[in-house]
């Protein structure tokens, strides 16, 4: 049986990540930048196994300029990419906690994000893992990683963010 | 291979669809056409496959495509390299899964055929009941023509084509100098990128050599970098041109200033490698190593298109593979230096998944434009893609070369010339690639 603490960290991790999926979905990008540490990663590897991200080319790897580049990107209406403003639905399932140390809950989950293009519907499954840093009460993400099924063979463009 | 099969001259299906200053738009589109395209430009010409250093050690493989022949590129305990189609001599199933890997022999998953590095058949279960009914030596995996120029290793389903080295022609001058760009390592794929577009292969063919698109769709990556880089990729107005190399390839010089990267090495370090060159210098590198790194890391200032498959892209490699007659995967393939400083090749990653791939700053928008031509194209039943741009102020190039503007589309003129040339002629089938794998 897990401890009371231990649904307690289940149930505000689970409630975190809802928040942030939401706010993916929804183009709350400035909103969404404010979840992260100075020194959070969003990374989207290639190959799923591969655990050195910094010497090994990503499909995303972004430091906080990265971030907010790229969410400046997606929202300026430059890129003619992002001009149809593609609906996207995320949902976030099968949630545990994989353990907690020096204040920092290490999370995985599995993930889906709907696309709905001219083209068709669209689904992308992955594995997601988090480092969530507890500050103050909230959680700071110091790391998300998505491992997109596929993206060891091949991907289509995106015009948001796994 | 008998020497009466002789290339001959054919009713070319798209006689009346390719002029030079315009293609039909049913070349994106028509299956049938997409067929002799498989037929006679992929099986009928040199296609690059992958590049040596994707198969560096003894058992390293690659898997690839050639049309629509899986095929296999492997390097043998002699170090030497084959490429062999991926089909097992037995019953026809592929030998070799995934992308890249290492393996000491291939084995068919069916009944266990084995195959060495080179494609020997080496032991097979059973083998008496093959007595007096076949010869070990004659079943290998069936071997292909490959030929490699500066690490980049092309191969062919057709025997009876030129040399590799005849057909790049003046292509080679461009391959040496985008070789240059290892900062002084020799270069290194790094890993690649994968996708896939709802379009014909033409597209992107073409837009490799297309300038002009660059400052529309690729504004909000320009938006992205800082001042100095954003002039530096404003280079319609600049002294840039488009050469036509021959044979299908083309030059498309945006920068020129960075053609040459061993060249004007004392230049002013720019703002953005600031940090970079600060870096090598605290790793103890000398000023002249740390000078060609910062010249080097961003890769070389034109884009070689060479036909039909492989491009040298300012700072990686752009293979397409097509999949069918409206569909194309591509693959970005990240370069950096062999030995090179980590953070050399680290930055060459960074920069490359800025622009590139699935969720770069780029590729996104090129994909919006070639899926917009694809379903565009459709419209009516019937019309014209249009490739004049330029054709009236053409100019010769030092090197002899049709030379046009940055922005005209010399480059995709020198492609669909070479591309009816070879739709015109049968290629000799190969009957006799049995026989061959010996």
């Amino acid at each position: 049986m897990p401890t009371q603490s231990e649904l307690q960290t289940l149930a505000e991790v689970t409630a975190f990540l809802s928040k942030e999926a939401d706010m993916l979905d929804h183009k709350e990008y400035e909103q969404w930048l404010d979840l992260w540490s100075d020194s959070g990663m969003y990374i989207v590897p290639i190959d799923h196994r591969e655990t050195d991200y910094k010497n090994s080319l990503n499909v995303a790897y972004d430091d906080a300029e990265m971030r907010k580049m790229r969410t400046a990107r997606l929202s300026s209406g430059e890129a003619v990419s992002t001009q149809e403003a593609v609906f996207t639905i995320r949902t976030l399932s099968r949630m545990r906690i994989l353990g907690e140390e020096g204040g920092v809950v290490h999370a995985r989950c599995a993930y889906c994000l709907y696309e709905n293009k001219a083209s068709g519907l669209r689904n992308y499954p992955a594995n997601v893992e988090f480092k969530l840093r507890r500050d103050e009460g909230e959680f700071k993400i110091e790391e998300k990683v998505v491992r997109v099924m596929k993206s060891d063979q091949y991907l289509t463009t995106t015009c948001y963010l796994f | 291979m008998s020497s009466n099969i002789i290339a001959k001259a054919s009713e070319s299906i798209v006689e009346d669809l390719v002029f030079e200053d315009k293609v039909h738009k049913s070349l994106y589109s028509d299956a049938e056409i997409f067929e002799e395209e498989l037929k006679k430009i992929f099986n009928g010409t040199w296609v690059w496959v992958a590049h040596e250093s994707e198969v560096s050690e003894v058992g390293s493989f690659k898997t690839a495509m050639i049309g629509r022949s899986p095929v296999i590129v492997s390097r043998d305990r002699k170090k030497e390299i084959h490429v062999l189609l991926n089909r097992c001599r037995h019953r026809g199933a592929t030998v070799c899964q995934g992308n890249h890997g290492k393996t000491r022999a291939f084995t068919c998953p069916y009944h266990g055929w084995g195959y060495a590095l080179d494609g020997s058949l080496r032991a097979l279960p059973k083998p008496e009941e093959y007595e007096n009914l076949m010869d070990k030596a004659d079943y290998g995996l069936v071997k292909l023509r490959h030929e490699s120029y500066q690490g980049m290793i092309f191969a062919t389903l057709n025997d009876e084509i030129e040399p590799l080295i005849d057909f790049l022609g003046g292509a080679k001058k461009w391959i040496d100098l985008f070789m240059k760009q290892g900062g002084g390592y020799p270069i290194k794929a790094l890993g690649e990128h994968r996708f896939r577009f709802p379009g014909n292969w033409k597209i992107q063919l073409e837009n490799t050599t297309d300038a002009y698109h660059f400052p529309i769709v690729h504004k909000s990556f320009i938006s992205s970098v800082d001042d100095q880089t954003a002039e530096v990729f404003d280079f319609l107005d600049g002294e840039g041109y488009v050469e036509d190399l021959g044979n299908g390839h083309s030059v498309m010089v945006m920068i020129p200033e960075l053609v040459d990267l061993d060249e004007n090495l004392d230049d002013a370090i720019p703002e953005r490698f600031a940090d970079f060159a600060q870096a090598l210098r605290e790793e103890g590198f000398a000023d002249d190593a740390v000078r060609k790194m910062v010249r080097a890391v961003g890769g070389g200032g034109f884009n070689l298109n060479l036909f039909p498959n492989i491009a040298c892209s300012m700072a990686f490699f752009r293979n397409l593979v097509p999949v069918s007659v409206n569909e194309t995967e591509i693959h970005h393939v990240a370069l950096g230096g062999e030995g090179a400083p980590e953070i050399f090749n680290q930055t060459r990653m960074r920069l490359h998944e800025h622009f590139q791939g699935p969720m770069g700053f780029g590729t996104p928008d090129d994909g919006e434009a070639w899926e917009r031509v694809q379903a565009g194209s459709m419209a009516g039943t019937d019309g014209w893609i249009m490739v004049n741009r330029g054709m009236s102020r053409l100019s010769t190039s030092v090197d002899g070369n049709v030379k046009g503007a940055v922005c005209s589309e010399t480059g995709m003129r020198a492609a669909y010339r070479q591309y009816k040339k070879q739709m015109a002629v049968d290629i000799p089938v190969k009957e006799q690639a049995d026989a061959h794998s010996k």
